[in-house]
């Protein structure tokens, strides 16, 4: 009966939702309350982190590379290419650093995530913690958040250094212009409002890559989120700090 | 004894001698979104007590355990382990209580990214014991196994019955009050078979810890019960001809009932026709 598959189907929907929320919900509380597991933070926070580093590092200096390159053209039409750095610093330090360094530490750890505790699953690792009185929720889940988060405001901050450099790249070498001029741009142009956006964002992005990063189909559906919640949080945010 | 309705009582009785079980099942019932896998199952466990829980596979015995560990929760029934209601603790309740057995897991369940030190060590490094009292443990467990030249290995390096006895050995470290064995000898050839078999009838005759074993091997369940580990010579010797150890019982499943419980004696005797046929 199609009426029973759509029942069913609304009832695992709704059970998923329900699941994934006290999921995360007990990830989190457990961030502030012991036993907590140093050791296991410092193993993760080596993968997530340091394992991460080479591709956010390549990934942000070709992004700003990119960027300086497409705004020059468009900003020559207006006698402007002296704000390019303006505009890269600005766009990778709001928006295009925590977006694109979330996308990619959670196409490098999420799907390994999953598949690390599927295989706990299938060979009973996991029951084997619980009979041996050691919670799992606290010593996979959550240093695997609380790593996530915080490595990836520090793997954010390597992004829009290095695609501010991309830019600068782009700007002096290929478009000729002067460095002292780029750099003075990308940074008198910068305020406060503009590093509290982009340093706001990796905490929920990490958050997500790493409570998300349990499940199947975890790469893409965390990086849909990680997006769409960079569109709550930009619109919150702007509303907070308006533009000067 | 084999009939399955005498053995359902409304909770757990009292013991005569005034020693509580230290497992009491009573009238279990779980079920996963369809028909029940245990239903209406109730036994105890008395203190130096092992029982064999027979049946074929799929017939709910690791079920059984896992209940009896408070890792699945059951649809309604009682289920007492070590003086406490698990059917009415949180799961953060049942760590410590789950901290005082052992249970050895059917494929071994160790964990792959850890030495086979850190295995039998999981609970003591939890417990922040000092490294060098951890190290002198692990040695004392690995020696009761026969494999202290694997403390430095991975499971990984380690055959499926090395596994089995270092899964053993971490189930023992912390000498518990009950120990669960899930197919111990399940999927080995029947050389390491016996070898396991040993070990958990050592474990049985020089610790005297309760255990639940659960097999569907009946000759492994029989050299239980007719043999005994001689300390002395360091190996199992059977026992005087028409002798069995008086504390090794048997339980027997089949459709998700007990069918069985009572003695080697009795389950040999039974007349019960699925038994027969499975012992045959």
């Amino acid at each position: 009966m199609p009426s029973n598959t759509i029942d069913r189907t609304a009832k695992d929907i709704v059970f998923t939702v329900q699941e994934y929320s006290l999921f995360a919900w007990r990830a989190l509380v457990n961030l502030f309350t012991p036993p907590r597991y140093w050791p296991d933070f410092l193993v993760q926070a080596d993968i997530v982190g340091v394992g991460s580093a080479a591709i956010v590092l390549l990934s942000g200096f070709f992004t700003g590379g990119v960027l300086a390159l497409q705004s020059s053209a468009t900003l020559a039409q207006f006698g402007a290419t002296a704000v390019t750095g303006r505009f890269v610093s600005i766009t990778m330090i709001r928006e295009l650093g925590p977006v694109l360094t979330g996308i990619m530490v959670a196409g490098r750890n999420a799907s390994s995530m999953a598949s690390e505790l599927g295989s706990m699953v299938v060979t009973e690792q996991i029951d084997a913690m619980r009979a041996l009185g050691v919670d799992p929720m606290r010593k996979l889940v959550t240093p695997r958040i609380a790593s996530t988060i915080i490595m990836l405001m520090f793997l954010t901050i390597v992004a829009d250094a290095c695609g501010i450099f991309g830019g600068a790249a782009v700007t002096v070498f290929m478009n000729g212009q002067d460095a002292t001029q780029y750099f003075s741009e990308a940074y008198e142009f910068l305020h406060y409002p503009d590093i509290i956006q982009g340093m706001v964002k990796p905490l929920f992005s990490g958050y997500i890559i790493a409570s998300i990063g349990w499940t199947i189909q975890a790469v893409v559906t965390a990086s849909v989120l990680i997006i769409f919640v960079d569109f709550l949080l930009t619109q919150i945010l702007l509303t907070l700090f308006p533009p000067l | 004894m084999s009939d399955a309705s005498f053995l359902s009582p409304a909770r757990c009785p009292e013991p005569s001698d005034g020693t509580p079980p230290v497992v009491c099942f009573s009238n279990v019932y779980i079920s996963f979104l369809g028909p029940a896998v245990l239903a209406d199952l109730s036994f105890t466990v008395a203190p130096q007590e092992t029982r064999i829980l027979l049946g074929p596979a799929g017939v709910g015995k690791s079920v059984l355990l896992k209940l009896a560990m408070g890792l699945l929760r059951p649809s309604h029934g009682s289920i007492r382990l070590l003086g406490n209601e698990v059917t009415a603790m949180t799961e953060e309740e049942l760590f410590p209580l789950r901290a005082r057995t052992g249970m050895v897991f059917q494929e071994s369940a160790l964990f792959d990214s850890l030495s086979v030190r850190d295995n039998v060590a999981y609970q003591l490094i939890q417990a922040r014991v000092p490294d060098e009292e951890i190290d002198q443990r692990v040695r004392e467990a690995l020696r009761f196994v026969e494999l202290e030249r694997t403390f430095d290995m991975f499971p990984g390096d380690l055959s499926g019955g090395m596994k089995r006895r270092v899964a053993i050995a971490r189930a023992l470290i912390r000498q518990p009050e009950l120990i669960l064995y899930d197919s111990p000898t399940g999927g080995l050839d029947p050389v390491t078979s016996t070898t396991i078999i040993e070990l958990v009838m050592k474990q049985r005759d020089v610790y005297r810890t309760p255990s639940i074993m659960v097999t569907h091997r009946v000759q492994d369940a029989f050299m239980l019960c007719t043999h005994r580990f001689d300390t002395g010579v360091g190996h199992m010797v059977p026992l005087p001809k028409g002798e069995t150890d008086p504390n090794t019982t048997f339980l027997m499943l089949d459709q998700g009932r007990m069918i069985f419980d009572g003695s080697l004696h009795e389950l040999l005797h039974t007349e019960d026709p699925f038994v027969r046929e499975f012992l045959e």
